[in-house]
């Protein structure tokens, strides 16, 4: 089986400055995965990376199709656009210079608006939307390329529970039919529910399901703390 | 004066520099309340001011030697636009600080220039507050070729600029020549308002651009009607304006800036759902 998204040994500098090295991983669908690391351990610039939005300085990248949801302060939110259209806009490359959107065309962007059970508010603006909704949007923006993996960059920041546990329910479901790649700081709630995790800073520290990843030294050693920090009791590595 | 009296100068031969203006003032409107709504969406107003200040080198060298403003007024806004993008580039200097350097630069060029031109207090008066006469009947022509150009271009362009407008990352992952666009838009920027100098002047022709589109931002949630709505309102206000002016020896640009920041103050007030009346009723 083809990998949904393959790296190996990619090297990447941001600005001059040497943000990943020597990342080798590799993602199948059916994986819900989640990447973890301190802020500038290269998450995001992964991501990018992955997607093509910046150069590699070394190492090679594969994958059938990537999706993207970026943060969700990248996205114009007062624009005046209906939900429809935002997703649409996902199709932009497809539809094609000069040409207008077809049947098929809508048809995907409201398949891929009932997958995130947005259907209903396919007509409102966006600007109208709650947190959790905005999400979702960009989470159909992406599906509606059909990609053979999803990046989600910190998709619960800012989220209130119920929200978080709805989106974690849909990405769930995304990923029994694709790779799903999501950087997240929450920590407990990746290794409760994704199948695996990827410790990141600046190159991959470890990676296997939550289960295998009882060590305290990689935590330390991926976070930069020390063996008293809550961070490896929250995780119930080390006695309480 | 009454409306009829309006019309009525409007279709007199002596006064043949009228309806020209009108024209070229209602043309320049549509224009600019289309291309306004991507500049009010992606908040460039400064770059519309920018562009608007940056094409009057060109107009000041075509002054000196009797060429056509339009088409000086267009390379010039088209080269500081291009410079614009170029240096924007660069992330450690922010776009508006670039924008800040090249515009003032530009004007300050065309003052230089056209203080070599003979009389040029007069002149320069002209450029930047407008005037309704002496407008050659090649601009009519070109005024009308460039606002077909410039409608068939953002309809053709159209789901590409909100692609980007949306979301610029997005837009680069799926491919899009985000840089080509965003030049293409400040092109079309720079078109309109060359169009609109004359009748408008270079200071003022900015709230042709904003204001229309601002002001039909707040009556819609749906960029169609937006787009539909500010070249009406724009093109509306440049009549009602020029009629004003007319009547009561106003100087026009100033009267048009006038009659659309009334139309604007006028949609804050009632526009439905979001309008201070609709919010203080609810």
């Amino acid at each position: 089986m083809t990998a949904a998204l393959q790296m190996t040994g990619v090297a990447a500098d941001l600005g001059g400055r040497p943000v990943l090295r020597d990342v080798d991983l590799r993602l199948d669908a059916g994986e819900f995965t989640a990447l973890l690391g301190p802020n500038g351990a290269g998450k995001t610039t992964l991501m990018r990376a992955a997607l093509g939005l910046v150069p590699l300085r070394g190492g090679t990248v594969s994958t059938g199709s990537a999706g993207y949801v970026p943060q969700r302060h990248e996205f114009t939110w007062d624009f005046p656009a209906s939900v429809q259209d935002a997703v649409l806009s996902g199709l932009v490359r497809r539809i094609g210079l000069f040409r207008r959107p077809k049947v098929a065309h809508w048809q995907s962007v409201w398949a891929a608006l009932d997958q995130v059970k947005l259907g209903d508010l396919r007509k409102r603006p966006v600007g109208e939307l709650s947190g959790g909704q905005r999400q979702r949007v960009l989470v159909a923006r992406a599906l509606v390329l059909e990609p053979s993996v999803l990046l989600l960059d910190e998709p619960f920041t800012g989220l209130d529970m119920p929200a978080q546990e709805t989106l974690t329910d849909l990405f769930t479901e995304i990923a029994r039919e694709r790779a799903v790649l999501m950087a997240t700081h929450d920590l407990t709630a990746a290794a409760y529910t994704c199948d695996r995790l990827i410790l990141l800073n600046r190159t991959v520290i470890a990676a296997g399901p939550p289960a295998d990843l009882k060590d305290p030294e990689i935590w330390m050693r991926t976070f930069d703390v020390g063996p008293g920090s809550h961070l490896l009791k929250a995780l119930d590595l080390v006695g309480a | 004066m009454s409306p009829w009296q309006f019309l009525a100068d409007l279709t007199n031969p002596d006064l043949a520099f009228l309806p020209k203006a009108l024209t070229i003032a209602v043309l320049s409107a549509i224009m600019c309340g289309v291309v306004g709504c991507y500049v009010v969406l992606r908040g460039m107003a400064f770059i519309g001011d920018a562009v608007a200040h940056a094409v009057f080198p060109g107009l000041a060298i075509a002054f000196l030697f009797s060429g056509s403003l339009v088409l000086g007024g267009t390379i010039a806004g088209i080269v500081t636009a291009l410079l614009v993008t170029v240096f924007a580039q660069n992330r450690r200097l922010k776009e508006d600080s670039v924008i800040g350097i090249f515009f003032v630069a530009a004007f300050a060029l065309g003052i230089v220039i056209i203080s070599r031109a003979p009389g040029y207090a007069g002149s320069l008066q002209q450029f930047l507050f407008g005037s309704i006469t002496g407008i050659p009947d090649r601009d009519l022509y070109v005024v009308g070729g460039t606002t077909i150009a410039v409608l068939l271009t953002v309809f053709l362009l159209h789901k590409e600029f909100v692609a980007v407008t949306l979301d610029r990352e997005m837009a680069r992952a799926l491919g899009l020549r985000v840089f080509w666009l965003d030049l293409m838009l400040y092109v079309l920027v720079t078109l309109a308002v060359v169009m609109a100098v004359q009748t408008i002047g270079n200071i003022l022709v900015l709230a042709l651009l904003v204001t229309p589109a601002a002001t039909a931002r707040l009556l819609t949630d749906r960029l169609p009607a937006m787009m539909a709505l500010a070249p009406a309102i724009g093109a509306g206000c440049a009549l009602i304006g020029l009629y004003l002016s007319w009547s009561w020896d106003l100087p026009v640009g100033g009267t048009i800036v006038l009659t659309l920041t009334g139309a604007f103050l006028l949609a804050h007030l009632l526009a439905p759902r979001h309008g201070l009346v609709a919010r203080l009723a609810t």
